[in-house]
């Protein structure tokens, strides 16, 4: 008895006739689940007094090998998987959802992309974003460059929203010279839904992969309305709610632009992609500690932390702030070289170490002001600094790839309030 | 007309009953209330998912590309899960309490694990792109009829308005929890349809957990005969009109198993959709209609061969099968008009004519016309045709309308099957023994247990019957508890009084609010019973106090020594006749005074007063 056969139970003089269902997770153990003839589920329980046979074995049904068109007149992109939901498929058959699996499932996700262009499609792996690495984050970005080098006009990541914005500022960091756009997309409402945000999400990607900028960006809804999508900078996006559809934000700056099929609407300026070859720095050193300070967090648990670390960064109160106490441990790792960067857990604002007395010691200390990075834009930029720059504080200071805004506009009119 | 023999017909109809129930929504805590239309909140569009590796359906994407703009507008009866911004939360468990309580009222099996479905529907009803749907039961009866399914379900966005492209939705309604009841196709005749579904709605309110008024509860039917099919019909709001609607959807079946018998007689062959513009023959017309109409574009014909006469009707004249015509063209956004209705409309027999020349009809042959906008108007005929086509086959399946006059009207074809997918975001609920055990614990009086009990309070069986089949029994033995001796009066305010001021148009909602007020001041012997048809009718309409009331309908009570006054001066004026009957006048007099004080003095006093006053006279 396998998944997708026809199957009969006879438990206390009562018939259910169904297709057997893969077991759910959360189901009791003893229980079957068939697909009754009405489409519906349900779940039995069966014990040695019940009766089961098969009354079909499941075949599938041989899908048609689907053909990806080609038109030499238009532009080519480059469409990388990596996991996510963005290209979901339901079986119909025994109700199981699987993400796309092939370069085909992938391209052929939103079929009505290649009336923009060409697509070249690959999966480069298939995982959650959660269990994504610094590793990962290597691979991705040798193959955007691969890409890129192979006369695509841009790429589109595929990408679980959950770590997005991480993988995105990596590759911000990682890759140099880019002679085309690096669009990060995904989904928060899976596409084998009809409400999908997936389709408009990667439509989009498409348009702006099509586009001049020479940056890493974010391509994600602008608003809980399927009516465009903004383009935020990898090293300024993060992701602000678990569920809504617009869930990444710009913080401490503007998108770079809004995107609908009507075209690229830019609201400031932006980097243009070069002429030349894209380069790679995927050198990373992962050895590098994220702290996020609460009150009554004691020194020790800090040192535990920091122990044998080459870099530290500590998401702090406010303008940057730690208890006092741990002052002297901080100086320690300074003293023996180990760069401490202060963020704020308010993720809105500047840093400033210069405005209370604790601030003032934290600089004596040796910390770094991260000025507005983001606390985790500023933890891949010091594994990025520590592999591949000389002067790690100046490095840290500098804006590499739109990670620091020198200054932030009264009114903005894009940010986001939830609450 | 002879009567139908439904039974000869092959007559079988199926009831699907959607009820809301009285509990938060289904997957969120957000009230299961209507509000105002709210906030527009959002825009979206949905689109067919790809279900099959490879297999892209350019037409249904196409489709859907052109496909509506959906505006939804949210008030404080709806959150982010209505929004599809956030997953949908664990199903509300005293919904899924009362579902179990009623399967287990129909005798239905339960199963052992409720697992929640995702039937697509792409019409922007469900901001998802599914109703999330979920079997509860199974197998259960109701007076000899088979119940195939018991779901609990999420109700559906409430439409609001349609403009174009672009269709408007209120999130309220959205989530709120259903049961669906669905019979097998087992009723064998129109009235017994009408009494399945008068009992599944007695047995959904028993469980005192359902919603009351308006809308909150919906009826559909199937229904088919022999030589017919199977059509559903949606949207039945009253009960009593079930048996009309079915028996209106048997004589259309027979008028088209009419229309194909003749058209087979006739030997029928190839409808051509042979679409011809016919505008040069209107061009002096002398009909206003066309005349205006051609203005837009023109006028355009095509013959339908053989159909001559039949369009106008055959059996059932009121079912004609040009009706179907006409809503074809409708959904298309034209209208025909077909020759067996003309010379009409100031269309003249030499214009008739020309159009039969033109068409090459001959006296067999019908042709149907459209004037207006080209490209609506072709699109019109083309549908005619495609009705006209199924003709020849019969009755199609398709899905109809309800409407007020208890005739139906043609929606759209038959779905095919629903897809569905299982809900994963919402983990299956298992069914265990204890639960089951508590709710059989708690199982509602059932409907012909109660009207035995609501007997006892000293009214008729057959009151206590309209009582709980009208839902006024909860009210009834609310007040009866209350005001002993008043049973008999209760219940006929409730069902009498109240339901003539019904249908008069009074808002009966009032007499329920001053309810006690009234009762209280009638135990006080402020006025008298007969009064209370008159003050009733006024305090619906009046706001005022009971002795206002009381006062302005002139309906109070009399004093004891007005009364005496009266009683006195009518004996003063019989002398003779109380001198020739003695005491056997009362009876005489009795009526006399009780004509000149109904609704004023209480019939026992006046009749005491009466006895004291002849007494004294007798006596002098
Ligand atoms: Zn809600």
């Amino acid at each position: 008895m396998k998944v997708g056969d026809l199957i009969e139970i006879k438990k206390d003089g009562k018939v259910y006739r169904g297709v057997l269902m893969p077991h759910h997770a959360f189901s009791g153990r003893n229980i079957i689940v068939i697909k009754l003839e009405n489409g519906y589920n349900i779940g039995i329980k069966v014990d040695k007094n019940c009766k089961i046979k098969v009354i079909k074995s499941f075949e599938r049904r041989s899908a048609k090998k689907p053909k990806i068109p080609f038109d030499e007149n238009k532009k080519t992109v480059a469409l990388i998987g990596t996991g996510g939901t963005i290209a979901s498929y339901v079986d119909y058959e025994t109700g199981a959802v699987h993400p796309a699996a092939t370069a085909e499932e992938l391209a052929l996700a939103v079929p009505e992309i290649f009336d923009l262009c060409n697509i070249d499609a690959k999966i480069l792996f298939q995982k959650f974003s959660e269990n994504l690495s610094p590793k990962d984050w290597q691979k991705m970005a040798r193959e955007v460059a691969r890409q890129l080098n192979n006369k695509k006009n841009g790429v589109v990541i595929a990408h679980g929203t959950d770590t997005m914005a991480f993988s995105s500022a990596a590759l911000s960091f990682m890759l140099k010279n880019l002679n085309g756009p690096v669009v990060f997309t995904g989904s928060q409402r899976s596409s084998d839904r009809p409400s999908s945000d997936a389709f408009l999400n990667l439509m989009n990607s498409v348009r702006v992969a099509l586009s001049n900028i020479g940056e890493v960006v974010v391509v994600m809804h602008n608003s809980i309305s399927s009516t465009g999508c903004y383009i935020h900078r990898a090293t300024k996006v993060r992701k602000m709610h678990s569920s809504r559809r617009d869930a990444f934000v710009s913080i401490n700056s503007n998108p770079i632009g809004f995107v609908n099929e009507n075209g690229i609407e830019f609201f400031g300026g932006y980097r243009k992609k070069t002429d030349g070859k894209v380069k790679v720095m995927p050198k990373l050193n992962e050895n590098v500690s994220l702290v996020y300070f609460y009150p009554g967090m004691t020194r020790e648990e800090f040192e535990r932390i920091v122990e044998w670390k080459d870099g530290v960064v500590i998401a702090g109160t406010g303008l940057g702030h730690v208890n006092e106490d741990w002052i002297p441990s901080i100086k320690r790792l300074t003293r023996q070289g180990i760069p401490v960067v202060m963020t704020t857990q308010c993720l809105y604002g500047r840093v400033n170490l210069n405005v209370y007395s604790t601030g003032r010691k934290l600089l004596k200390a040796g910390v770094i002001g991260g000025e507005d990075m983001l606390p985790e834009v500023a933890w891949i930029k010091l594994m990025w600094v520590l592999a591949n720059e000389k002067n790690v504080e100046e490095a840290m200071k500098k804006n590499i790839a739109g990670e620091i805004s020198e200054r932030r506009e009264i009114r903005s009119l894009h940010a986001k309030n939830f609450i | 007309m002879t009567e139908i023999d439904y039974k000869k017909l092959g007559f079988k109809a199926g009831l699907e009953i959607h009820q809301q129930l009285a509990t938060h929504k289904l997957f969120c805590k957000c009230p299961s209330e209507l509000k105002e239309k709210g906030e527009k909140a959002f825009e979206r569009f949905l689109r067919p998912t790809q279900s099959e590796l490879g297999e892209v359906d350019r037409a249904a994407l196409e489709e859907a590309r052109r496909g509506k703009k959906f505006v939804y507008f949210s008030s404080s009866s709806s959150c982010l899960v209505e929004a599809d911004e956030e997953p949908p939360h664990e199903a509300n468990e005293e919904a899924v309490d009362i579902a179990l309580t009623v399967a287990l009222l129909l005798k239905a099996d339960i199963v052992d694990e409720i697992h929640f479905m995702r039937k697509i529907v792409i019409d922007g009803s469900n901001t998802t792109g599914f109703q999330r749907t979920a079997l509860i039961a199974l197998n259960g009866e109701i007076n000899g009829v088979k119940i195939e399914t018991i779901c609990l379900e999420e109700d559906a966005a409430r439409k609001i308005g349609e403009n174009g492209r672009k269709v408007e939705y209120a999130l309220d309604r959205l989530g709120i929890p259903l049961i669906e009841i669905a019979t097998s196709p087992d009723i064998s005749s129109p009235s017994q349809a009408k009494e399945i579904a008068e009992k599944i709605g007695l047995i959904l309110r028993a469980t005192n957990k359902v919603k009351r008024g308006i809308g909150t509860i919906r009826q559909d039917l199937n229904v088919s005969i022999k030589e017919g099919n199977r059509i559903e019909i949606k949207g039945v709001q009253e009960l009593n009109d079930i048996p009309k609607i079915l028996e209106n959807e048997v004589k259309r079946q027979i008028e088209l198993i009419e229309v194909k018998k003749e058209l087979e007689k006739r030997k029928i062959g190839e409808i051509r959709e042979e679409i011809k513009d016919l505008s040069h023959i209107f061009e002096k017309t002398g009909s206003k209609l066309i005349k205006n109409l051609m203005k837009k574009g023109g006028v355009f014909g095509v013959k339908l061969p053989k159909f001559n006469g039949i369009i106008k009707g055959i059996k059932y004249k009121e079912h004609r099968i040009g009706k179907e015509f006409a809503m074809y063209a409708k959904i298309e956004g034209g209208g025909i008009i077909h020759s067996d209705e003309l010379p009409n409309y100031g269309i003249s027999i030499e214009e008739v004519k020309k159009i039969r020349e033109e068409l090459k009809c001959n006296e067999m042959d019908a042709f149907v016309i459209s004037a207006g906008k080209r490209e609506v108007a072709i699109k019109s005929l083309k549908a005619v045709v495609r009705r006209a086509r199924e003709a020849i086959k019969g009755v199609p399946k398709e899905v109809r309308k309800a409407l007020p006059n208890c005739f139906t009207e043609y929606m759209r074809p038959m779905p095919t099957a629903a897809r569905m997918y299982p809900e994963t975001d919402v983990p299956p609920i298992r069914i265990d023994k204890r639960r089951i055990e508590r709710l059989l614990k708690n199982l509602p009086e059932l409907p012909d247990a109660k009207i035995r009990r609501i007997a006892e309070y000293g009214i008729s069986m057959e009151e206590a019957k309209q009582l709980v089949y009208t839902g006024k029994d909860e009210e009834f033995e609310k007040f009866a508890k209350k005001y002993k001796g008043y049973e008999k009066v209760i219940s006929r305010i409730l069902l009498n009084i109240m339901g003539e001021m019904e249908k008069e148009g009074y808002d009966v909602s009032i007499v329920i609010k001053r309810m006690d007020e009234i009762l209280e001041g009638l135990s006080k012997k402020k006025f008298a019973k007969e009064a209370l048809d008159k003050l009733l009718r006024y305090l619906a309409k009046n706001d005022v106090s009971l002795d206002v009331a009381i006062r302005e309908c002139n309906v109070g009570f009399l004093e004891e020594e007005k009364i005496r006054d009266i009683i006195r001066k009518i004996v003063m004026e019989r002398i003779e006749f109380i001198k020739e009957r003695k005491e056997k006048a009362v009876s005489g007099l009795m009526g006399i005074a009780m004509k000149e004080l109904r609704g004023k003095a209480d019939g026992a006093l006046v009749n005491k007063i009466l006895k004291e006053e002849l007494e004294k006279f007798i006596f002098q």
